[in-house]
């Protein structure tokens, strides 16, 4: 093929399938056949559906030899993280407990994603239930960092982000709980977006913490990201959480400039605890914000130094909840060594899930159960609810707030997996705006010495996603990042 | 039973007569239909869905509130109350814990003439379960997910109650406002209505509650005043002992006619309630309120004291005609006809509601409409047939479902109220009869009993009384004075 379509971006397949410079079963097959090639390195993708994939895209070559009008991501491959529902294709939430499962029905985003004529590569790997930031807690085995195979790619939605990083997929879906699109998006050096939550539907998305869990685009860019999010979003009346979007493509108004905005730095974000070098990288960011006229101020956020204990015990309280219905009875994982009720119960459960898992339900049971309540997921509500206010005080005065993604750059694997609390810290970043329920985008901004992509945070208001992306557009043309790509061999 | 007096709480669970369940599109008209036959991904709990609430069931519950007298709350709230069972296949029940829809109320009873009171604690919606289904062989249980998300609506008394009657009278109350409301089938014996009851003693004269038992399983009215009377003697033998009522779970069993112990308090669930993060805060508006307090029909309280004022009824009998909305309504269809309540009253109590119970039917299922009792009697009152007469015209308007003129004169069965026709049979009858003229005569008028009874022998029943006692007065001359 003279022309290598997994050089291209999503806007430019999308284009060239509809003008018929190539087709969409072209775009797929090349893809596919990088994903062949390549995925055995990083095992990004617990399994791929090339039938599925070559059929859409079939159906979409079809409406374009019919000369039907086509939407901007028709004939565009996209990876699906392996949370969310696809009828008939194994999903199993990178569990034991749910290996062989196959939806009967369909989620929204993919629903709306195939009526759009995206077409699905496969699922990728996950964290276990998306709880973890590395990608090594899955039943399928852990993803590799594209930039450095000896290291992780961030997680949970760490097959996503490298699987778009290595480029075998233009597009990928990702959710994320307390930061789980966008800090594998930083460590992989590619665009990811967490939405204001109840603007993009969870209906089918496997449910980790309901109140906290949005899907989000991940995309080599800013552009990209926009298009597959106005792809997704918006009220569905299978989700009682979601709520009317503000009309109008989001993409469209991706070119319109920063002028006039104002941009806030919590301190708190910018402190200990933040690799130096990652510090500069956010440090040059706003250099080159106020050299272009952006009037960039320190502001605080007094509560977030309780985000992390706010987010474990709101986040485990909810999971111990949704996980409670893995039990045996009517799919996925069974023990064979049930003897009575009770025992069928705590071995299916005990074989189905691995040590990280069972730590978040036995933390979120204590802290709902009977004389912890109060103690613990009363006042973790309250604090979330100070939190909420810190952000409305905080955005009154300023547009947009910065701040790192992750406070380093990709880890090696093994380094942090044996201490939980290490683990958690790498959320310090992100886990506010799932609080707060804000928009946040995870932008490249750089490279570490070592060569190791580093992320820029920008959070907005509420529904104000096209915000974030006008800026995150600005830092792209703006920040000089090396046009790398990872070396796969 | 003077030693202790009773302490009862009720618990009543109702299914809603919605079309559809609580969180999901699925059919609610499961009943006697292939086990998992009416479920989806919903109700089934399967991995990433999500509950959306069904309007009709927060309207229904709404006006259940406003029925009973409590307040609906503007804002009410759903939790998920947890626990593992088969039958449970998300591992929590969707329900309302700490904001419920609706809250105090009361519902009025009557007994020996005295109106007692039950207070209302609270009213909340909730999402029904599955059912297990024992295999005999004992190796293994099989689940039905039909009746997964049914809506309920469970109300919660006060421990107002002081007896199994009063249980059943308020069980019996609420039923009927259910009815009214459109808001149930209440049906005990299909599980359409729950009820657990919550007893305890405490001491004649004190104050103090003693330790309940919480008695489920009790599958009609019948087995709640049963299983509550049993519960109450059971208690007061322990007391009289010296020993101490423990506070625990027991389960009814009908057959045995005993209860007994199912969990006790130290095996009891913690249930680890929290807000359900997937459904928003349910708001129902003032105005809302407002309408659907204007909107609620006549309940059974009210139409009762209708029937008493309108129609001049007895409260007995006006509270017989009320306690369902459909004879009650029946009753009204009826009046149209002919506007004699009494005998109305009468007919449909002592006649209809006899035959129809002897057969099982529901009075929807009459097969004399009100509008053919109406005009049954109408031919009593104006006189074409006699009392008597209307008994047998009733049964064959029954067997056969034909309006009473078609039946009377097909049968021949019209009064005679034509003089020149009955003066015949006088006039033989007084023949034959010469010792009781000569009574008559002599002062023994009584007699002329006799006399008509003779005349309405030989019109098989036919002959107007009223005429031939006029008829006989006149032959005989003007009494024996
Ligand atoms: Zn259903």
């Amino acid at each position: 093929m003279s022309l290598d379509v997994t050089n291209l971006t999503a806007t430019e397949i999308g284009r060239r399938v509809r003008e018929r410079e190539v087709s969409a079963e072209e775009v797929t097959q090349a893809y596919l056949n990088r994903i062949e090639a390549l995925d055995g390195k990083l095992n990004a993708f617990i399994r791929p559906t090339p039938e599925l994939a070559i059929s859409l895209a079939r159906e979409v070559d079809e409406k374009v030899g019919k000369g039907e009008s086509l939407g901007p991501l028709a004939g565009v491959p996209v990876a699906i993280k392996d949370n969310i529902s696809v009828p008939g294709v194994e999903t199993s939430a990178g569990s034991r407990s749910l290996r062989g499962y196959r939806p009967i029905y369909e989620s929204t985003v993919w629903e709306r994603m195939r009526q759009q004529g995206l077409i699905c590569l496969g699922k990728t790997n996950l964290d276990e239930f998306a709880m973890g930031s590395s990608t090594e807690h899955s039943a399928f085995g852990p993803t590799s960092n594209p930039w450095d195979l000896d290291r992780v790619p961030g997680g949970s939605s760490g097959g996503s982000a490298a699987a778009v990083a290595a480029r075998l997929t233009p597009l990928a879906l990702g959710s994320d709980t307390g930061g789980s699109v966008r800090q594998p998006a930083s460590l992989c050096g590619v665009v990811g977006l967490k939405p204001t939550y109840g603007s993009v539907s969870r209906f089918g998305l496997i449910a980790f913490a309901s109140s906290l869990d949005q899907i989000g685009p991940l995309a080599r860019n800013v552009t990209d990201s926009a298009l597959l999010f106005d792809a997704i979003r918006g009220r569905d009346q299978r989700d009682s959480t979601t709520v009317d979007y503000p009309a109008g493509p989001t993409a469209e108004k991706v070119e319109t400039g920063i002028e006039g905005l104002r941009v806030g730095v919590p301190a708190e974000l910018m402190g200990e605890g933040i690799h130096p070098e990652t510090r500069d990288a956010i440090r040059r960011v706003v250099d080159r914000l106020s050299a272009l006229g952006i009037q960039v101020g320190e502001v605080h956020l007094p509560h977030l130094e309780h985000s992390i204990a706010t987010y474990y015990i709101v986040a485990c309280a909810e999971a111990s909840s949704n996980l409670a219905r893995y039990d045996g009875i009517r799919y996925g994982h069974r023990t064979e060594a049930a003897e009575d009720l009770e025992s069928l119960y705590t071995r299916t459960r005990g074989e189905g899930f691995a040590p990280e898992v069972k730590r978040r339900i036995i933390l979120g049971t204590y802290v709902l159960s009977s004389g912890y309540y109060d103690a613990y997921y009363l006042k973790a509500q309250k604090l979330r609810t100070l939190m909420r206010r810190d952000f409305q005080e905080v955005h009154r005065e300023y547009d947009v707030l910065l701040s790192p993604v992750s406070p380093t750059t990709a880890f090696r694997k093994g380094e942090k997996s044996e201490d939980p609390l290490e683990m958690y810290l790498a959320d310090l970043c992100t886990l506010s705006a799932n609080l707060a329920g804000v928009p946040a985008l995870s932008v490249p901004c750089g490279f570490s010495a070592e060569g190791l992509p580093i992320g820029v945070q920008l959070m907005g208001r509420p529904f104000e996603e096209a915000t974030i992306l006008r800026m995150g557009r600005v830092l792209e043309q703006e920040l000089d990042v090396p046009d790398r790509m990872p070396d796969l061999g | 039973m003077t030693r202790y007096q009773p302490v009862i709480g009720l618990e009543t669970h109702v299914q809603l007569s919605t079309r559809s369940k609580l969180f999901c599109g699925c059919s609610t008209d499961y009943s006697g239909q292939e086990p998992n036959s009416f479920v989806c991904a919903v109700c089934l709990g399967l991995p990433g869905v999500l509950p959306v609430l069904n309007a009709e069931a927060l309207k229904i519950s709404v006006r259940t509130v406003l029925a009973v007298n409590g307040t609906v709350s503007e804002d009410s709230r759903f939790d998920r109350k947890q626990y593992f069972y088969p039958d449970l296949p998300k591992a929590y029940q969707i329900s309302q814990f700490e904001h419920p829809i609706g809250l105090g109320g009361h519902i009025d009873v009557e007994l020996d003439g005295a109106v007692r009171r039950i207070e209302i604690t609270r009213l909340h919606m909730e999402e029904d379960a599955g059912k297990l289904v024992h295999v005999e062989d004992g190796g293994h249980s099989l689940v039905d997910y039909n009746r997964c998300s049914v809506p309920l609506l469970e109300i919660v008394t006060e421990p107002d109650i002081r007896s199994p009657e009063e249980a059943r009278l308020y069980l019996q109350k609420l039923k009927s406002i259910l009815e009214y409301l459109g808001a149930s089938d209440c049906n005990m014996e299909e599980g359409s209505l729950r009820c657990d009851a919550n007893v305890s003693l405490m001491p004649a004269g004190s104050s103090l509650y003693g330790s309940k038992a919480e008695i489920k399983n009790m599958n009609s009215f019948k087995a709640v005043s049963r299983a509550i009377q049993y519960e109450i003697e059971r208690q007061a033998e322990l007391l009289d002992r010296g020993e101490k009522v423990v506070q625990e779970t027991r389960l009814w069993d009908d057959s045995s006619g005993r209860t007994s112990s199912m969990r006790s308090k130290e095996d009891a669930h913690d249930y680890r309630y929290f807000p359900e993060p997937d459904l928003p805060p349910v708001r129902v508006e003032a105005r809302e309120i407002e309408q659907a307090w204007q909107d609620l029909p006549e309940l059974p309280d009210a139409r009762r004291q209708r029937l008493i004022n309108d129609h001049g009824l007895s409260g007995y009998d006006a509270g017989v005609l009320t306690a369902q909305k459909a004879i009650a309504d029946y009753f009204e269809a009826a009046l149209q006809v002919q506007p004699n309540s009494k005998s109305l009253s009468n007919w449909i109590q002592s006649e209809l509601l006899g035959y129809l119970n002897r057969d099982g039917l529901d009075i929807e299922d009459s097969p004399v409409s009100p509008g053919s009792l109406g005009e049954l009697i109408q031919l009593i009152d104006s006189g074409k047939i006699s009392g008597k007469i209307a008994k047998e015209v009733f049964a064959g308007m029954y067997q056969t479902r034909r309006p009473p003129a078609e039946i009377v004169r097909e049968k021949g069965l019209e009064q005679i109220s034509d003089e020149s026709a009955l003066e015949a049979v006088v006039a033989s009858v007084l023949e034959a009869h010469p010792e009781q003229i000569e009574s008559y005569r002599g002062g023994k008028t009584k007699v002329i009993g006799f006399l008509v009874g003779q005349v309405m022998k030989e019109t098989r029943g036919q002959a107007n009384p009223g005429l031939v006692n006029q008829l006989l007065k006149k032959k005989l001359g003007s009494g024996g004075a």
